[in-house]
């Protein structure tokens, strides 16, 4: 069986969200010969959807900000268990990286004499956030889809990749198919960078894309790369709670940023009790857990959440920084933003875990494997803050993608493939097509999210962690009885199938994490440990693949210089 | 329409480039519905295989494009409630474009004229000052999020597929945007007229009516393209100057 077509390149991209863009026009102007493989047609990633800004201490608007400042406010994000030297980086490479966006033709909000206008932002101790009104991020993906397109970096869209190819434990290149055909295909490459974005399509109620399923993970994850920090993920305070097609679908940090005021059914501004001082911008674990509190104790709406009010802003203001918002909530809710509030509850939103990389290279614990943007771990810590991942995807997808570069520059062939271990894996993609089976792959999608929105969710347990452990249990066994029907070409239900191997490893891994860390921090909240730990300050969870099995171990956070501390204050300690 | 759930019809297409048909899926809807949570249902339950692109759910991305009721609209911005319920909803791909399967078209026609614009190009000493009021206009057009829905609408490809002559909506409002960029130092006039064909669009307004963004296309981008290629190359003055003098 040999019916695949084979492709060669120095820089193998997966994902075309904006770390993959990012590092692939990096990549490719340090002179490597670079593709990028899609899952989607070009710019429709989920990058798309970031509403808010870019966090970047440019200090157009507020001079005391700075580097300093913005490494700050990520690690009290992050509840110190950041990698404190991606903070750095990120805090000081960020207001770069939103220059050369301008540069390639991004046009930012402008202040009034004529610069990037930046917002405020909850968690963000002075206004941090360059914007485009609330649709930042299709802004950034339109301007790195031009610089990619200009640049001549070759793209394959529409294609899902099932494999990482190795040759003695160094990277080699990747398998996987086209979607309209069903073509099966091996990339050839000395250097793979993963950027294939977040977790989110594992939860029932979540802000992510289709594309989110945790394949660039689950692939690192198979191939022996270490994960990291995979217990923390972010459930946003605010998504959409009605109508049941688009519940959690976000609504923007920026409507908090300009003013939005948070209140339960009795009209309370709920957020004096829980952060008297930051209130509706205080970090989005703390509004998170507080709205969570409110619905629980039975002061939430009408459709189970609470209400966000923005109507005392004028409506002229209202629709120019929000247009985004008001359009959403008028077409799908029918709900006027200028005039009544929104009712919004806690959404599944971001991955703070992900591939463990090495914090200047991005190179993960496998030889010629990169990770950038939210598939890598380190920079969020315990939670990240607003803002901080359009950075991030371009901070580090720069890296990334000049690291590989030189890493190429190093390797001199391109590593073998295995034949017979690419047979299997042709046998291994289609199994599903010829046996019997009476699962679909939309009936264990729909349980997999069920178990773990109601286990592995904002509030968590032992009891419940352990029951989902049983329940993936159960899922992973179903999963080897789905049958898909119909042929190879564009074929959803198979590449949901496929999709969901992905989203099977990550649940367990993530339910195994937050079950070892035995405290209270930031995203994770553990109703059997309610305290943060010091202890549990010092040190991160490692999962890696050993014989088969999540295997956790713990690793030690790298040291912080002494005056970086001292910046931190007496909290960090 | 109630909260309580009723009786819908979809007549969806399947089939690929070869040819196909509408097979018709009855499936039960809640008030709030719209148009991609009914397909996905009709997969979930009936038709694991059926092709469709989708990936944000929230009209940002620009994926679920398809002929809702012969209409080019985003599926999962069309809601039930807009839609007369009691005879079948039909959903099928963008006419314009050959079909990959069921409900995905290749629309990779598109992404080829993309690449024959000029990027933004600024200029070398140019310190990166604008005003908020040399912006507003531009960040209508930025605000495409490139479902094509408006190549699928207009009549010069639709109907007469001038593919190769001509740029279609989406492109002249990535060029309006670039043409007006107060830092961006190429001249584009020329390009838009001989490549991309802006001549043939006569101004019906169909891409403005089905842009989910509601870019205002035709008023707000190609007429003032047209008008500045009309000045620069209609003008009955220069012209007859250039004649006279040969220029």
């Amino acid at each position: 069986m040999n019916i695949y077509d084979t492709y060669e390149y120095d820089v193998l991209v997966i994902g075309s969200g904006g770390a993959g863009m990012r590092a692939a026009v990096a990549a490719q102007e340090s002179g490597a010969k670079t593709v990028v493989l899609s899952k989607c047609l070009l710019g429709k990633a989920h990058t798309v959807m970031a509403e808010g800004g870019i966090a970047a201490a440019l200090a157009n608007v507020d001079a005391k900000d700075g580097w300093q400042p913005h490494f700050k406010d990520t690690m009290f994000g992050g509840k110190y268990v950041n990698d404190w030297r991606m903070a750095v980086i990120h805090a000081k490479e960020s207001p770069e990286a939103v220059r050369e966006l301008e540069r390639w033709g991004a046009i930012f909000d402008r202040t009034k004499d004529g610069r990037i206008l930046q917002r405020a932002f909850g968690g963000h101790t002075h206004p941090r956030l360059c914007h485009v009104g609330d649709r930042t991020g299709l802004e950034m993906i339109r301007a790195l889809q031009d610089r990619t397109v200009a640049l001549g970096v070759e793209v394959f869209t529409e294609c899902i990749v099932t494999q990482l190819l190795m040759d003695q434990g160094a990277i080699a290149g990747a398998f996987g198919f086209f979607k309209s055909t069903g073509k099966m295909f091996v990339f050839r490459a000395k250097a793979v960078i993963i950027s294939t974005g977040g977790i989110g399509k594992i939860w029932r109620v979540t802000s992510n894309s289709w594309d989110c399923t945790g394949d660039g993970q689950a692939l690192a994850y198979n191939a022996g790369a270490e994960l990291k920090d995979m217990e923390f993920v972010q459930f946003h305070p605010t998504g959409m709670v009605w109508p049941p097609g688009v519940k959690g679908l976000l609504v923007t940090e920026a409507v908090r940023g300009e003013g939005g005021l948070l209140k339960n059914k009795f009209g309370e501004r709920f957020m004096s009790k829980y952060d008297p001082k930051r209130m509706e911008l205080s970090t989005r674990d703390m509004v998170a857990r507080s709205i969570n509190q409110e619905i629980v104790e039975g002061r939430g709406s009408e459709h189970g959440g609470v209400y966000l009010d923005i109507s005392h802003k004028p409506a002229a203001y209202v629709k120019s920084k929000l247009p985004s918002m008001y359009q959403q909530f008028m077409e799908f809710a029918d709900i006027d933003i200028t005039k009544q509030p929104m009712e919004v509850g806690p959404t599944c939103h971001y991955t703070m875990g992900g591939v463990k990389v090495d914090p200047e290279t991005q190179e993960s614990t496998v030889k010629g494997l990169f990770a950038a943007g939210e598939a890598a771990a380190g920079l969020h810590g315990g939670n990240r803050l607003g803002g901080n991942s359009l950075s991030d995807l371009l901070v580090f997808g720069k890296r990334a993608g000049i690291s590989a570069a030189a890493y190429v520059k190093k390797t001199n062939n391109l590593l073998s493939v295995d034949p017979v271990k690419i047979a299997q894996y042709q046998k291994d993609l289609v199994v599903a097509f010829d046996r019997p089976g009476k699962e679909t792959p939309a009936a264990v999608h729909r349980d997999l999210q069920e178990v773990m929105e109601a286990n592995v969710g904002i509030i968590r347990h032992a009891d419940r962690l352990n029951k989902a452990l049983e329940a993936l249990k159960d899922l992973n066994e179903r999963y080897k009885h789905i049958h898909v029907d119909g042929g190879i070409g564009y074929n959803f239900g198979w590449h949901l199938y496929l999709s969901l191997a992905s989203m099977l490893s990550v649940a367990e891994i993530v339910t195994r994490a937050a079950l070892e860390r035995k405290e209270s921090r930031s995203a994770q909240t553990r109703e059997d440990f309610p305290k943060m730990d010091s202890e549990w300050r010092k040190k991160s969870l490692i999962v890696k693949k050993v014989n088969g099995a999540v295997q956790i171990t713990t690793e030690l956070l790298p040291a912080m210089p002494e005056e970086l501390r001292q910046l931190l204050g007496d909290e960090a300690k | 329409m109630t909260s309580e759930k009723r009786e819908v019809v979809f007549s969806i297409f399947r089939g690929d480039v070869q040819g196909g048909r509408y097979e018709d899926f009855r499936i039960e809807v809640s008030h709030g519905t719209v148009v991609l949570d009914a397909i996905l249902e009709v997969q979930a339950k009936y038709a694991a295989d059926l092709g469709i692109r989708c990936n944000c759910s929230a009209g940002k991305c620009g994926s679920c494009s398809a002929e809702i009721n012969g209409i080019p609209r985003l599926m999962c911005k069309t809601r039930l409630s807009d839609l007369p319920l009691d005879k079948p909803i039909t959903v099928g791909p963008l006419k314009a474009f050959p079909v990959i399967k069921d409900l995905v078209t290749d629309v990779s026609w598109n992404y080829e004229v993309n690449k024959k614009i000029t990027p933004f190009t600024p200029a070398r000493d140019t310190d990166w000052r604008m005003q908020q009021y040399d912006v507003d206009r531009i960040q209508e057009y930025r605000k495409c999020i490139e479902c094509f829905l408006c190549q699928d609408t207009c009549h010069v490809i639709r109907s007469h597929d001038k593919k190769k002559e001509f740029f279609g909506p989406r492109f002249f409002v990535r060029l309006a945007g670039l043409v007006m960029h107060p830092l961006d130092s190429v001249d584009r006039l020329q390009m838009i007229k001989d490549n991309g064909g802006i001549g043939l669009c006569n101004v019906t307004h169909c891409c403005t009516d089905n842009c989910p963004e509601k870019i205002r296309i035709t008023d707000n981008a190609i007429i003032p393209l047209k008008e500045r290629i009309a000045d620069r190359f209609y003008d009955p003055l220069l012209m007859f100057i250039r004649k006279m003098f040969n220029k």
